[in-house]
């Protein structure tokens, strides 16, 4: 039963993402370029759509703190590495890269994949390939 | 003000999207994650795509809700889009994460490899739109 309900949270969860990715103007690549753009006609909207998502964000995760596990799972399963390395910033920097030439980051372009656009899609295959590679990556 | 209420509103759905699935799944909101994450086996992989699923659902559900699709303009061409989609994928592994999994929950909490992350991406993002607009 919990297996199901945890289905559908996750469900209503990634719809609230969508909806807010759709509403914020985020799906856009030209506004989310616009506000790379800091030396043309800046469009600061990102600014708010960060703002609101980290603030209720926060919440949440002040609400994590006084809890003992979440409501359908065993385990909060966060991230418990603290170091400052050369694949963070080398990553980061490479994402970025990505993020300026297109305008997309994989948020909006696996939700913009239903509205059935082509560019969306080759981006998101394109990302797929460079996961992978990044998994096969020799070491 | 008015101009950028949607995005405030968005951003409020966004963040309360991330709250829920940490609160009731314990899971963090990081969109490359999940879906890299895809790729291994595990009873996670079932929410993790439920959450996908949920994610690609959110655009016709506005489209439903607003009367019309919401705007996209691509301006890249394929071949840009290609390079880029390849970037974003291997750096986002690399270095654990992208605008949701390091921005929307790892600024809210207070993790400095995010920190550090966000003003990395954003300072490459706004390089790389700046060298494109001298080129061009």
């Amino acid at each position: 039963m919990s297996g199901a309900a945890r289905l559908l949270a996750a469900l209503a969860a990634g719809l609230l993402f969508g909806l807010g990715l759709a509403l914020s103007g985020m799906l856009d690549p030209a506004r989310v370029r616009g506000f790379l753009d800091i030396g043309g006609a800046w469009d600061p909207s990102l600014v708010f759509v960060l703002g609101g998502a980290v603030s209720v964000s926060a919440l949440g995760y002040a609400l994590s703190r006084r809890l003992a596990r979440p409501a359908l799972a065993e385990t909060f399963d966060l991230p418990t590495s603290r170091r400052i390395d050369g694949p963070l910033v080398l990553g980061a920097a490479l994402f970025g890269i990505g993020w300026g030439l297109s305008g997309f980051c994989p948020g909006p372009a696996v939700a913009a994949l239903s509205t059935g656009a082509a560019p969306a899609l080759v981006f998101v295959a394109a990302m797929l390939v460079g996961m992978a590679a990044h998994a096969l990556r020799p070491r | 003000m008015n101009a950028y209420l949607p995005a405030l509103a968005g951003g409020l759905l966004i963040g309360l999207s991330a709250a829920t699935l940490l609160l009731v799944n314990g899971r963090i909101a990081g969109i490359s994650g999940l879906v890299a994450g895809l790729a291994q086996p595990g009873e996670r992989r079932l929410s993790d795509l439920a959450f996908l699923l949920g994610l690609g659902l959110g655009p016709p559900l506005f489209a439903a809700m607003a009367g019309h699709w919401p705007l996209m303009r691509i301006e890249a061409s394929w071949p840009v889009l290609a390079v880029a989609g390849l970037l974003v994928g291997f750096g986002t592994r690399l270095g654990s994460g992208c605008t949701s999994g390091h921005g929307v929950c790892g600024l809210a909490r207070l993790s400095p490899r995010s920190l550090v992350a966000v003003l990395v991406f954003l300072a490459t993002g706004m390089l790389t739109v700046a060298l494109m607009r001298v080129a061009s």
